[in-house]
This record gives C-alpha cells, structure tokens and sequence, in this order.
C-alpha cells in the first residue's frame, strides 16, 4: 500500500480545535487563586518601598528570599552573566518588571488589589537603545557590567583586510531591524496545583519545553525536581516567545506552595506586548569587498544587539548576537570573513528567541549586500547571487559550519523562472511609464535545522539541549502509545509522528497515540524550538519503531516457526514473506504480554522500546521572491506576489509543511512591513496593545506560490530536514528588497525594516527635497 | 454597579441562569459562568476577535460586550455549532483545507465566518478578505482559512 509518509492527510489534532473542546490553559483556572502581578512604571530605578493595605495578598522580593534568582549561564569569556530576581529586589531595570505578586478569588479582585499596591520608585538614569548603552557615559544597567557589554563575540578568518585592499567594489551600509514581539495570539500563562498530600505541584503552563521549565523551576526554589510535574495544554501558539523560561511561572508555582491551592496566571495582552520576551532589536555595519567578476571576496561586520535587561534561559541573552555571527555568511562562497557581534543590556524588555532567532536579519544583511554588490556592477539580482551560491557539499563555510546537500543554485533558478524575471523588468517600465513603481526581491538563505547535543555544545551553553527520546510501546490491545519529550504547539506533529510510525509498524495512523507535554509521562526532554521536533524527535520515532518491529517479527517468527528475516509487517500483521501465514499484530501483543512463557528464552515480556536520537544538524534551503507596489505618495507597500521554492529534504506530510511555510512567510512580511515594538526616549513602551502592534491581516498577505525541490540527505535518518522558521527567514528580505527594487529611480536604499509607511516616506521626502 | 445581577442568557438554544456584576464582559461569562471555554480571549481590546461569537446571528466581540447587555438575545458560540456529532459545513472545510495550526484563533473565526455567510450566502473574493481581515490569526497566514471559507461558502448554499 502506499506509504503513509508523503500523504497530506488530515491533523488528528483538529477535531477538538475545531468543537471548542481544546483545552488552554486559561480554561483550566477554575476553583484557582488568581495571581496578578504589580510591574514597573519606570525603566529603571531603586526601589524605596512597597506598601499595601490591610486585607489584600501580597508576596513582594522578600517574601521570596529563598528563591534564587535567574543566573543563564555560557562558558565563555565573552559572556558575563547577569542576575534576574523573580520578583525585583531593591532595583527595576525595565518597563514590565514584575515586583509583587497579588493573590486573589477572581481575576477582578486580583486587578483590583494589585492597583492598591503602591511602589515608590526613585528613579535612574535609563538607556534603552544597545548605541546609547555603549556610550562613555552610559548609566549601566546591572552594577557589575559598567559598559553594558554582555556579549562580546569576535571571529576572524584573516585575509578580510587584503581582500578589500584588492577589491573591484566595496559595498558599505548600516543595517538596522526593529524590535519585535512574537506574539503569539494566546499569551502565556500557567495554573499551579499544590497537592496537599503529597506535596507536589503540578504546573499546568503554556510553555514548549516542559522539561526544561520543571529543571528551571525546582532549582530556584530549591525543591527536587520529583516535586513538580509540568504538564503542557493546548497551546495557541509560541514562536519562541514560551520557550524561555517566564519567571511569572516560577513565581505561581512558589505560591501555590506557600498558600498550599492552586493559583492561576493568565498574562493578558498588555502585559505580553509590554514584558514576555521581546526580539531582533539589531543594528549591524556591513562592509562587502567584490572582486571584478561580481564575486564576493570578504565580509566585515559590526553586529549590535539589544538583548533588553536580563538573559534568558536556559539558551541565554548569546543566542541572538552567537547565531548572527556563526551564520552571517549564509549560502555564499567566501573565504574571508571578520566580524565582531555584541549583546548589549538596556533597560528594556529582556529579549528570547523568535521563529529564526537572529537569521531574518542576518538573511536581510547578505541579500542587501547581494543586491547592492549587484547594482555595482550592473547585474541583476539572480546573476548576482548565481556567481557566489554554494554548490559543492559537503561547504564548510568561513564562519567553520558544515552544510550538508542542498540545492541553493536550483532554488534560486527555480525562483527566477517562476517569478518570469525578464518580462517582470518589461512591465516595471511599462508600470513606471504610468506612473506606477513596482518592484521584485529574491533572499536566498539556508536554514540550520534539527541540530542535536554536539552543535548546541559549540555554543558552550550551561544547559547543553539536543537529544530526544521516545518511548514506545504497544498495548495489550494492539495500540500503539509514543511518549516524547518534544512538545508540540500548533505544528501537527501528533499527526506526523503517527505517519512515521504508521509505515514503521504497518498501522494505521488514526489509531496512533502520541503522549507530549506532561513530564511525568515522558522522558526527559528538550521541547519543540529550533526547527527540530520532527527532525529529532521523529528520528527517535523511527529508532524505536525500528527496535519495537524487530520484537514483534521475533514473536511472529517464533509463532510460526519462520526465520524472523522472512516476516513482514504491514497492515496490522505480521506475514511470512512469500506465503499465505501471518498473525495480527493485536494477537502478538496479547501473546507479548499475557502468554509471555511462549516467547523465546531471554525475550522480555511487553512490547516496548526506548530510542534516543542525536543528529549532528542539516540545513534546510530556500529563495524566495516578492513582488511589490509601492505607492509613492502614501509610503504604503502591498504585496502583489510571494513566490517560494523550498527544500527541506522528505516530505512527510506536504499540507502541514506548506502552512507551516504560509505562516513563517506571514511573520516575516509583518517584520519587513508592520510590526515594531517602540519604546519613547523616556523608556515607556508605546506598543502595548493591537491598536500600536500591528499584526497583518487578510487583506495585506498574499496567495502564496510554493514549490518544492525534495534534496535527500543522509544527515537524518527520516530523510527529512527541519522548515518551521524558513518561511519567517527569507522573506523579510524578499521584501525589503524588492521595495527597494521599485524605489531604485527614486535613489532609495532601504536598510531598516519594518519599512513602514512613514520610513519610506521620509526616505522619499530627502530624494524629493534633493531633486526639487 | 457592583452589585451582581441575575441573567438568564440564551446561548446555544440553551438557558443559563447566572449571576454577575454588571462589568462583566460577555466572553468572561460565557467561559467562566456558562462554562462554555471554546470561546478564547486574545487581547480583550476588540482587535484580535478570537472571541467573535454570535448575538441574533451578528458576529461581535463578547470582550466588548457585557453579559447584561444580552440577556434576550439568541447567542451562539463555538460549542454550538456541531449537530449530532456532526461538523458544521464550516468546521469540516477549516479541518480539510489545514485552515488551523494551534487552533486559537479558530473559534473566532469560525464564528465570523458562520455568522457572515449566513446573512451574505455568496459573497465575492475581495468582501470576503474584508471580513475575515476582522480576525487576527498568528499561524497559518490566512490563506487556508480563506480557502476553507470559500469551501465551506459553496457547501452552506446547497
């Protein structure tokens, strides 16, 4: 029969989501305490005291002394760690800080008190851009850090100096990304369940990685880990933003111990716009040495990042500016590289990772570059980037990563043709002649996915994530359960998983449960970030298969009496190959388990197995093409056309990958376009609700046109590479520059995005004032 | 205005009796009083509409509406729109055109839909995109959802 893998089959997960009989997080708060918590209104400031009426619950920084405070560590002498309090002690350093914490019979009540709290704050001296926070006389955010400086990362290849002296052209220009919220449409929250008879807490939270948020939790508390259980709901959406750890949790979970109940936190928008996690606040100089042929000879690049006022853990506040300087260089062929990559604390919200983490921008640097070297010597963009793709593998590249097979050249050759360059250029004039200026972009970039133990080690992380494990096991009844330490939130991998298992085990997939999201049912785990789970996990998936396969074709063997190399599984049996005899896999299992004195000698009874896979990573690839108008008068951008060619290797099911591509390209237009987190020179944040935060909609996200090219490497055992991020990759740049593309007779380089309306208006207006 | 007053509200062919302070939202009852989860809350400031439900067959913000306002009206929600075990037209073309990913969103968007079609059974492709812009989904780029819209719109006229 056909193989389940490769099917478009419909989600298991969706009938539930469907009926309103999910279950999130905030709908689990019934008979709960409510927390509500008493933030900053200042950036930065000491705090002089803490006064509540009579009558009210109130935990506050000294309530909580036993709890130690958030320490994210590297190993690295360029990294200085910082301290993040659960509740601010005697200093605020942003805008959301959490300061007491507020327990009341209803959400009402909770508000209600927590506006009886009263803060007196004496204010400090705040800096909330990473420029500001390296001058002289910078106030420094944290005591210990006087230059504000927590990362400070170099890499040199040498040769980048001679390779400029000899240069054609040298490309130079400053870069800057605004800084973004995740935001996903459910904000966070967790109940915590303090179960009086055995002293444990169960902590219900929307996080992605529940092992690590019990690992977290119990070591600030001080408690053993065996104390607390994490279980994960339904979650409505992460992106990054619930991987990190929400000191909120550790805070509900601390409460729910002291008031012995349960006690729930459901973060509302406002506070999640104004004190989640925010992202990809950089500012880069980048400097490009071309040779004569268009070839790209050296880069040299000053990457600063905002990483707001604490690290994050466990992946820390490195994660942004360590990934932009290990792969900056992207899918180019270039030997000489020099770069220096910084974090920087400020008095703004702490900032996590973000679908792509820091590659948006680092995409948007090298397909700037592309297209500027190329306007240099009067190339179009595709020929631009044919002269300096890679195409041998396995690439080692100049920054030291290995890329394994992929098809950089085809994709962007399949753009090229699908977008239909050449007579694009003949209605751009026809266009302009009218009066109207449109404008098309190509981003071609890799995307480093499924990487295990050995890569996350590299960063020389104190928690070193990478592995997952997988239980499975077949019932008495024949069914198969897969317990796993990866935590799924929207990506269908309930449904993908059960594909691989359903052509491993010949079952039907339907009948396939997938266990995630409860840490006292699944092994030890790092949850689902990085473009990793179906990757890793399902390589475990398919180990385990692999281990429960070979028990099931001993037991049939022995049965009846064939080798166990000639029995085949498929369908729910197991079959003597070449012959009529076979045994239904329910009956082996019902024999695994309650005849076990008929298994061989040494065979243990049941049906499990255990598997744990470690990939050293793959590289995803992608180009991407954007088509825009721009209207000159209004600075306003529609997006007429989006044009993806991807390859990410197998395929396992082709309509989940396709929307996970419609929902990153999503994000990534609103980087370019819409979204900004703003915070005024006074250090208040701006952007705290959907009115200022401007998520796209319907009407300004295009049909997509997607293709996909199927590289099969042999870097993971399922074929498959990991594409969750790609689509929130490429397209910024795609946009950026194909805005502009149609802006080049109006002398306007755009290097800052979003690109809103009043920017490119702004930048028109100087072009205006120039010709006037 | 604190002082809890008694409703008796309509939701689903259904009455629920409850009792609630006159600030009150209406997706605060229906999920807290009523019991009935399905109906989400993404931003409480009427910009996201994932708790879009339906007042006398009129898509609104139950985070903008109070409970006392609606007493008398025939409310619907998420939880109502299944018969039998059987999926509304609508469900079954956001499940066969993967029109969710973490399905947050979705109530409030089922429910928009459901609700504009019933009263606009053929609409074209560009009022379509104007009301379901009404809707912020975070996963799936909205494309899907049209797609399953415009299915589920066919389906509904026969």
């Amino acid at each position: 029969m056909t193989p389940w893998v490769g099917r478009p089959i419909l989600r298991f997960e969706d009938p539930p989501l469907l009926t309103g009989e999910g279950a999130f997080v905030a709908d689990l708060t019934r008979g709960s305490s409510f927390l509500r918590f008493v933030r900053s209104p200042v950036p930065h400031g000491r705090i002089v005291s803490i006064e509540a009426p009579g009558g009210i619950t109130v935990f506050t920084a000294a309530d909580l002394a036993g709890v130690r405070p958030l320490r994210p560590l590297l190993h690295r002498a360029d990294y200085r760690p910082v301290e993040q309090p659960i509740l601010a002690g005697d200093t605020v350093r942003f805008v959301g800080e959490p300061i007491a914490m507020v327990a009341a019979p209803s959400p009402e009540e909770a508000e209600d008190h927590a506006e009886q709290v009263f803060v007196d704050i004496e204010p400090i001296d705040h800096v909330t851009s990473a420029a500001d926070a390296l001058l002289p006389d910078a106030p420094p955010v944290h005591r210990h850090v006087s230059d504000n400086v927590v990362v400070d990362a170099r890499f040199d290849t040498g040769g980048v100096d001679e390779a400029f002296d000899a240069a054609e052209a040298v490309v130079e220009f400053d870069l800057r990304s605004r800084r973004q919220n995740a935001m996903p449409l459910e904000a966070r929250g967790s109940v915590a369940s303090y179960d009086r008879r055995t002293g444990r807490v169960t902590l219900a939270a929307s996080v992605q990685s529940p092992h690590v948020v019990r690992t977290a939790i119990a070591d600030l508390i001080g408690m053993p880990e065996s104390d607390l259980r994490v279980v994960v709901p339904d979650v409505g959406g992460a992106f990054g933003q619930k991987f990190c750890l929400a000191v909120e949790d550790a805070a509900a979970v601390w409460a729910a111990r002291r008031l012995r109940t349960a006690v729930s936190w459901v973060e509302d928008r406002r506070e999640n716009l104004m004190s989640s996690f925010h992202s990809r606040d950089h500012h880069y100089r980048v400097r490009g040495a071309f040779g004569p042929d268009g070839r790209l000879l050296a880069v040299d690049a000053d990457l600063l990042c905002n990483v707001g006022a604490y690290s994050c853990y466990p992946v820390t506040c490195g994660v942004e500016p360590l990934m932009a300087l290990a792969e900056l260089p992207g899918p180019y062929d270039f030997r000489n590289y020099r770069v220096r990559s910084r974090g920087v604390v400020t008095n703004t919200c702490p900032m996590a990772p973000y679908r792509g983490v820091s590659r948006p921008v680092i995409t948007l640097a090298m397909e700037r570059l592309m297209d500027k070297g190329a306007a240099r010597f009067g190339l179009e963009p595709d020929e631009v980037r044919r002269r300096n793709l890679i195409r041998s593998f396995p690439y080692r590249s100049a920054a030291g990563l290995v890329y394994d097979e992929g098809s950089y050249l085809e994709s962007l050759e399949r753009t090229v043709e699908a977008v239909g360059l050449a007579d694009f250029r003949e209605r751009q004039d026809a266009a302009a002649a009218r009066g109207r200026c449109i404008g098309v972009g190509f981003s071609v970039f890799s995307e480093r996915t499924g990487y295990g133990t050995e890569a996350f080690a590299a960063r020389s992380m104190d928690i070193t994530p990478g592995y997952e494990t997988v239980d499975l096991a077949m019932d008495p009844s024949g069914n198969v359960e897969a317990r796993l330490g990866a935590s799924p939130h929207g990506q269908g991998l309930e449904t993908t998983l059960a594909q691989l298992i359903g052509d491993e085990l010949g079952v039907d997939p339907a009948t396939v449960r997938i266990v995630h999201g409860d840490t006292d049912r699944t092994p030890y785990g790092w949850g689902t970030f990085a473009s990793r789970s179906l990757v890793i996990a399902g390589g475990a998936v398919k180990l385990a298969s692999g281990l429960l396969r070979e028990k099931l074709a001993g037991i049939a063997a022995a049965e009846m009496e064939a080798a166990p190399e000639d029995i085949v599984i498929r369908e729910g049996r197991a079959c003597v190959s070449g012959t009529d005899a076979g045994i239904d896999l329910s009956d082996l299992a019902r024999i695994a388990y309650h005849a076990s004195h008929r298994l061989e000698a040494g065979m243990t009874p049941g049906l499990a197995a255990r598997a744990t896979y470690d990939p050293s990573g793959t590289f995803s690839n992608a180009c991407h093409a954007a088509v825009v108008e721009v209207d000159l008068e209004t600075g306003g951008v529609e997006v007429k056309r989006f044009v993806v060619v991807e390859d990410a290797g197998v395929l396992i099911n082709p309509m989940i990958v396709d929307g996970q591509l419609h929902g990153g390209v999503t994000q990534g237009i609103a980087q370019a376009l819409y979204e900004e987190i703003v915070y005024d020179e006074g250090g208040n944040i701006l952007t705290t609700s959907l009115l200022d935060f401007l998520p796209p909609t319907m009407t300004e996200i295009p049909e997509f046109e997607i293709h996909h090219l199927e590289t099969v490497s042999e870097a993971t055992i399922t074929g498959a590479k990991g594409l969750g991020e790609g689509g929130a990759i490429g397209a910024p740049a795609a946009i950026i520059n194909a805005v502009s593309d149609a802006l080049r007779p109006y002398g306007v380089e755009v290097d800052e995005m979003p690109a809103t309306p009043a920017r490119l208006r702004s930048l028109l207006r100087k072009h205006e004032r120039k010709y006037a | 205005m604190t002082e809890p007053i008694d409703l008796t509200l309509d939701v689903n062919g259904r009455s629920y009796q409850v009792r609630v302070e006159p600030r009150r939202t209406l997706a605060d009852t229906l999920r807290d009083d009523c019991g009935l989860t399905g109906t989400h809350l993404g931003c409480e400031h009427g910009v996201c509409g994932a708790c879009t439900v339906l007042a006398d067959g009129l898509p609104v913000r139950s985070c903008l509406m109070f409970a006392v306002q609606c007493e008398g009206m025939e409310l619907r929600t998420v939880e109502g729109l299944a018969e039998d075990g059987r999926l509304h037209p609508m469900q079954q073309a956001f499940w066969e055109n993967h029109g969710l990913q973490c399905g947050f969103c979705t109530p409030g968007f089922l429910m928009l839909a459901v609700g504009y079609l019933e009263q606009h059974p053929d609409p074209d492709e560009e009022e379509l995109r104007a009301v379901l812009s009404s809707n912020l989904c975070r996963c799936t780029g909205y494309q899907n959802i049209l797609k399953a819209v415009r299915q589920a719109a066919a389906d509904m006229r026969r």
